[in-house]
């Protein structure tokens, strides 16, 4: 049982992968190289990098969607082999099914896990006044504006009570005020049981605010984890305000020096493609 | 300030055009047909046809082939469809198979259908099991593309967040894979409704001994003009009555989907 408690919540361990090109001849590509880093249970834990530079890529073998070329993925201290039962996922793009409703959204993982429909449903609804969604349980996603999409997004993930939460640019799409509101909402729940979470983003500010501990990943193709900056700002936070303490802006200073170089790199190789 | 597209009229006013174009075009010809400048033998007469149309209604003639038409239609209907889903998510699911018959399937479907029909009552005689033959053959393939496309399209995101969410591989057919096919699947209902019809129509006009098609045939190889257009009239209304049926259904079962969308895909 110490073992258990003691084994990081999430760890890669040398990750390369390498996908073959589109066309099927010439050379292929690799997406990470050689990455290995861990998230200790309860930590909140962001990645950022430069577009094109494999982020999702290691999400994807965290979450067992993707197996790596080399290297592995272990969660508390198990290898990840198919999907990582441990870990939730919230996507950038649209992933709620859009034939269900918002309630029965929430309420799918529940179903899946051999819950009752009717069941399911009445332990969706507290969820969906969690996320601010009261009422909205019969609208279908496309009658939801994109904020409210992921709010449904964030309860059907956070429902099956999973240890590990992976969010990949989750708030991407929003408006900087929703998306400030979300990021508040997301500590709030964050706070109330600890969960791990991998946070992936290429805004560096909204990494800062929301983390523990903020991972650089170098530009693509070939990523690797450059550096790594212990946030240690005050809890709670609120996203909008800390951004102007004086703490803030030297971590932002520190880490931009070095995150600069990549993303301008990177925005070489995009204008070379 | 609104633009300065035209604004459409109510939809009373809009129903009360409709309706005028209806009469309009039973008066121009009549009026034709009454003043002989088409000759009332090869045209028939508005009245006449409507008069004869009455009288097969009134003296109950017209049920039978009716209910004949509709049984047809709707076995082809059903079985086409079932059979469509079916192979459908078998080719999706199973890429060697889709691979391998592709191109019989793209021949056959190439092949025009009526040509089948003497085939078909060849083997299975004159009675309603042909012209359901030929209607399968039309249905299932507009279905099986359209399920086929349904299963291949799901968006990949949706699946991957399904299965994080724990859906087994029968859980992922259940509430992805299926909802995404009959979506598809509904919105070429019409297309198929309208075909099981044309199947058991043609049908039966190329030989039968009952149903609407034959009742046309007839009234043709007796030069009978007005039984022909009494014929085409019923038709006409059943399928008007059908296609609001099936729009009904789609409104029902495809809530889900924003309007602009809705439209039919095939």
């Amino acid at each position: 049982m110490a073992e258990a408690a003691a084994a990081p919540a999430l760890q890669l361990e040398g990750v390369t992968c390498t996908f073959p090109s589109p066309d099927g001849r010439g050379r292929s590509y690799t997406a990470v190289q050689g990455a290995s880093f861990t998230v200790a249970d309860g930590e909140f834990v962001s990645i950022v990098g430069p577009t094109g530079s494999g982020k999702s890529t290691m999400l994807n073998v965290a979450a067992g969607l993707l197996k790596p070329s080399e290297g592995r993925a272990l969660t508390f201290g198990q290898p990840v082999t198919g999907i990582n039962p441990k870990a939730g996922y919230m996507f950038q793009a649209e992933a709620l099914m859009p034939w269900k409703s918002a309630l029965d959204n929430v309420a799918a993982g529940l179903e899946f896990r051999g819950v009752s429909r009717a069941e399911a449903r009445e332990r969706a609804l507290p969820w969906l006044s969690r996320v601010g969604l009261e009422g909205f349980g019969d609208r279908f996603p496309h009658q939801l504006s994109g904020g409210m999409r992921k709010r449904v997004a964030l309860a059907q993930t956070l429902i099956v009570d999973p240890k590990i939460i992976l969010m990949d640019e989750p708030f991407s799409a929003l408006d900087v005020q929703t998306r400030q509101m979300m990021e508040n909402e997301l500590l709030d729940l964050w706070a109330t049981d600890r969960k791990s979470v991998v946070f992936i983003t290429h805004d560096l500010e909204e990494a800062i605010a929301m983390s523990d501990r903020v991972l650089v990943l170098s530009a693509g193709p070939g990523a690797r984890l450059i550096g790594e900056y212990r946030i240690d700002l005050d809890r709670p936070r609120d996203v909008a305000e800390i951004r102007m303490t004086p703490q803030f802006l030297a971590l932002h200073q520190e880490i931009w020096a070095q995150l600069r170089d990549e993303v301008l790199k990177g925005y070489a190789q995009t204008k070379l493609r | 300030m609104r633009s300065h597209a035209k604004r459409l009229p109510s939809r009373p006013v809009i129903l009360l055009l409709q309706l005028g174009v209806l009469i309009a075009f039973f008066l121009i010809w009549h009026v034709l047909t009454d003043t002989k400048i088409l000759s009332p033998f090869f045209f028939g007469t508005p009245g006449a046809v409507l008069a004869r149309t009455w009288a097969d209604f009134a003296s109950g003639v017209i049920w039978y082939h009716l209910g004949i038409t509709l049984l047809e239609t709707a076995l082809a209907f059903v079985i086409g469809t079932v059979a469509g889903i079916a192979f459908g998510f078998w080719f999706a699911r199973a890429p060697l198979v889709s691979i391998v018959f592709d191109p019989y399937i793209k021949a056959v479907n190439a092949l025009p259908r009526v040509v089948l029909a003497p085939i078909f009552a060849l083997w299975l005689g004159l009675g309603i099991w042909s012209k359901v033959a030929l209607g399968v053959t039309l249905v299932f393939f507009i279905v099986f593309f359209n399920v086929y496309q349904g299963v291949k399209e799901v968006s990949p995101v949706v699946l991957a967040n399904a299965r994080m969410l724990g859906a087994s591989s029968r859980d992922l057919f259940r509430h992805v894979y299926l909802p995404s096919a009959l979506s598809w699947v509904f919105s070429s209902l019409h297309t198929a409704v309208g075909f099981a019809m044309v199947g058991a129509v043609v049908g039966e006009y190329l030989g039968s001994a009952a149903g609407l098609g034959y009742r046309i045939h007839q009234a043709e190889g007796v030069f009978d003009t007005v039984g022909v257009f009494s014929g085409m009239l019923v038709l006409t209304i059943f399928v008007v009555l059908i296609d609001a049926a099936v729009t009904m259904i789609e409104k029902r079962l495809l809530h889900w989907r924003p309007q602009d969308t809705s439209g039919g895909q095939h």
